[in-house]
């Protein structure tokens, strides 16, 4: 499908002989949002502060591909901007091959993380042509040199799999795979150490999906390309991805390699999280849900364990102790912040009829422990 | 879409329906006829992507088009009265005690200045004649039964104050309030996460087996059909391709565009070396090409697809496919099934 011209530099291709030690490494990673006013929320005895991110390490190897999952408040995409420099984290350090990177990146730090959004048909400038918005990037990053820029963008088509008459053409000519290629296109102009992919095919029709998907695939063979892949859909991280990281209100809960993890999730939210996708060959008779309650909100996040609102096995342990990323002792790659995690798991509950947390009006928190 | 046997009426029947959107380009054919069968206390899947003609159909059922679309052909029987030829009123008949509607997004759905025990009493109290406090009580009993903890507090909230997945709730025991036969869900869960997401797949399963009511669930999403349709119909470019027993036409496709989405989704439980994607996009509902609309995409396409428009017919068992080389899908199918 990508066509990659012989004999030349690959565009995003690693210049710099790989130094050893991790690509990039955030350490206790916290990103909150202020909602409201802080009177009012003190007169409602409310939380005002939405604890998006609340103290996450993370590292990514060269060259591999991590995904990070979550259902929607779980804090991912704060965690990609922050790591991205879109978003000013409140403290923890981010690492990219050894240096901390300042909150105000310079121009060279930011070329090293690039990012595709979502949404192809907001993240593009609608007045720019294809052409003109890589040239202003290469100009104003001088990736190459001036009387390069026409070829090197003809090259990064060609990586992405449009055609060279696509210079010309503006986003609203394309379709949503295609403008999917040019947000890609555009991420890789400036030869990215880490590609950040925030739910990159989950706009787009099932069809297109599965190029976009492949296009990813086939860069990071052709590339070496480092991967952060945000998605819901644990299909497309299975397919795509080397290791997983799953978060739950703000924090990560495991992390394993991904057939590690698909084979035996240790967390109880994985767990559920992984019986609750619709199989194409199942029909559901047993009626009971694999997750049960809704997420709490994150203003009022329960204290000790985040899951133990929803979980089948909590214990009162949980409540008390919020339990740490820790590692497996026979597996050192798999981590996972449940009490029971690698010991003895104590038996489920007996099914429980009423789902147990929901959205709470305005003004009736406080019967939920509240983080401070 | 009754299996063989059936003797019996479908609940709904539509046939041969057409609709068509007035735009600035000119007549798209949104929906090019379409029939659907319905039969009682059965769950049908219509499938498709954006632009299939699959909401249309859905709207076109119960008289919700948009102002800029109408049906030129066609009709939609229900107990064997045509819907299509009904005034305003005689569909707010219909509307609620006969049909019921859950949409996607239950907060634009959803009155946002009404509490949500008002809104589900209201069904019981205008089409079922109960007094308000009969509707109330009604109205409790239902948020009970869909999984709403707490409805005597609960019953005062307004939409704004429930998540997502309640407000969905919400939204199934208002469809439920007047015991309606048949319930049309437009892709009720595509806002939803995946673990709210089987909560209410699962509810409305559970419900509609317990009710015996019957199902359209129109949706992208080829497993989300897997879990709650014993039938399937899938649709491109306003129409219907294959259709069939959710397991015949998952298991055996005998349309290349299901096949195409079969294999172009990442399977979580098979992960594939990589995935086969449809090349091309789908096609212009105002100029469609002549012949068979996905030959230009389609892998098996020959001379006759480009002149023929292939009529949707019955290959066994109330499967049917609108592919004129419909044998090698299945010859795909066995080769790549004898590499495995």
């Amino acid at each position: 499908m990508t066509s990659q011209p012989q004999g030349t530099a690959a565009p995003g291709a690693v210049l710099t002989p790989p130094p050893d030690g991790p690509l990039l490494e955030a350490t206790d990673l916290a990103v909150s949002f202020s909602i409201g006013s802080a009177l009012i929320a003190r007169m409602r005895h409310q939380e005002h502060v939405l604890h998006a991110v609340d103290g996450v390490d993370l590292t990514i190897q060269r060259g591999e591909a991590l995904a990070l999952v979550g259902e929607s408040g779980s804090g991912k995409s704060t965690l990609a901007r922050a790591l991205a420099g879109l978003q000013r984290p409140d403290r923890g350090a981010i690492r990219l091959d050894g240096n901390v990177l300042p909150d105000r990146r310079s121009h060279a730090d930011q070329r090293k993380i690039q990012m595709v959004f979502q949404d192809p048909y907001s993240s593009l400038n609608p007045r720019l042509t294809v052409g003109g918005m890589l040239h202003e990037l290469l100009r104003v990053h001088h990736v190459v040199a001036g009387n390069e820029v026409e070829s090197y963008t003809r090259e990064l088509l060609g990586l992405v799999g449009l055609s060279e008459e696509a210079v010309h053409a503006y986003p609203r000519q394309f379709s949503g795979g295609q403008r999917q290629r040019v947000a890609i296109a555009r991420a890789l102009a400036l030869r990215p150490e880490l590609l950040v992919a925030d739910e990159p095919v989950s706009a787009l029709d099932v069809s297109v999906q599965a190029t976009i998907l492949n296009l990813l695939q086939d860069l990071r063979a052709e590339l070496g390309l480092t991967l952060l892949l945000i998605s819901h859909n644990l299909a497309v991280v299975r397919h795509l991805c080397d290791r997983v990281a799953v978060m739950y209100l703000g924090r990560i809960i495991e992390e394993a390699p991904t057939e590690t993890l698909f084979a035996s999730p240790r967390h109880p939210y994985t767990q559920g999280l992984l019986a609750a996708i619709p199989r194409m060959t199942f029909t559901a008779e047993n009626d009971a849900p694999a997750v049960r309650g809704d997420p709490p909100s994150p203003l009022r996040i329960p204290a000790g364990c985040r899951f133990r609102t929803r979980c089948p096995i909590a214990q009162p342990i949980c409540e008390q102790e919020d339990p740490e990323l820790a590692a497996a002792t026979s597996d050192p790659s798999h981590r996972a912040a449940c009490h029971f995690a690698f010991g003895t798991v104590p038996p489920p509950h007996p099914a429980d009829p009423a789902p147990a947390e929901m959205v709470k009006p305005a003004g009736a928190a406080g019967d939920e422990g509240v983080k401070p | 879409m009754s299996g063989g046997d059936t003797v019996s009426q479908p609940l709904l029947q539509v046939s041969d329906l057409h609709v068509e959107i007035a735009s600035r380009r000119g007549i798209v054919r949104a929906v090019d006829g379409v029939s659907l069968e319905v039969a009682a206390g059965e769950a049908v899947g219509l499938v498709g992507e954006s632009g299939s003609g699959k909401s249309m159909t859905l709207r076109a059922i119960l008289g919700l088009l948009p102002p800029e679309a109408r049906v030129t052909a066609g009709q939609v029987l229900l107990n064997g009265a045509d819907l299509t030829q009904l005034g305003h009123s005689q569909l707010n008949k219909i509307r609620g005690p006969k049909i019921a509607m859950i949409f996607q997004e239950p907060m634009s759905a959803l009155n946002p200045v009404m509490r949500v025990g008002s809104q589900i009493a209201e069904g019981p109290q205008v089409h079922l004649g109960m007094n308000r406090r009969q509707a109330a009580e009604r109205a409790l009993e239902l948020m009970r039964r869909v999984g709403i903890p707490d409805p005597e507090r609960r019953f005062r909230s307004f939409p704004h104050e429930f998540s997502g997945g309640m407000r969905q709730r919400v939204m199934i025991a208002i469809a439920l309030s007047c015991e309606p036969s048949l319930i049309l869900c437009d892709e009720p869960t595509t806002a939803l996460d995946v673990t709210i997401q089987d909560q209410i797949l699962r509810l409305l399963a559970r419900l509609c087996r317990e009710s015996g009511t019957s199902l359209v669930f129109v949706t992208h999403d080829l497993p989300v059909v897997a879990q709650v349709c014993q039938q399937l119909a899938v649709m491109y470019a306003g129409r219907i391709v294959e259709r069939g027993s959710v397991q015949g036409v998952l298991t055996e496709p005998c349309h290349p565009y299901t096949l195409g989405l079969v294999r172009s989704a990442p399977d979580v439980d098979h992960p594939r070396a990589s995935l086969v994607a449809i090349p091309g996009s789908p096609p212009s509902l105002v100029s469609p090409p002549a012949g068979c609309r996905f030959h230009p995409r389609c892998k098996f396409a020959e001379e006759d697809c480009t002149v023929t428009e292939p009529p949707l017919r019955l290959l066994d068992a109330g499967h049917a496919t609108a592919c004129l080389h419909f044998e090698r899908c299945l010859d795909e199918l066995r080769t790549e099934g004898a590499d495995r």
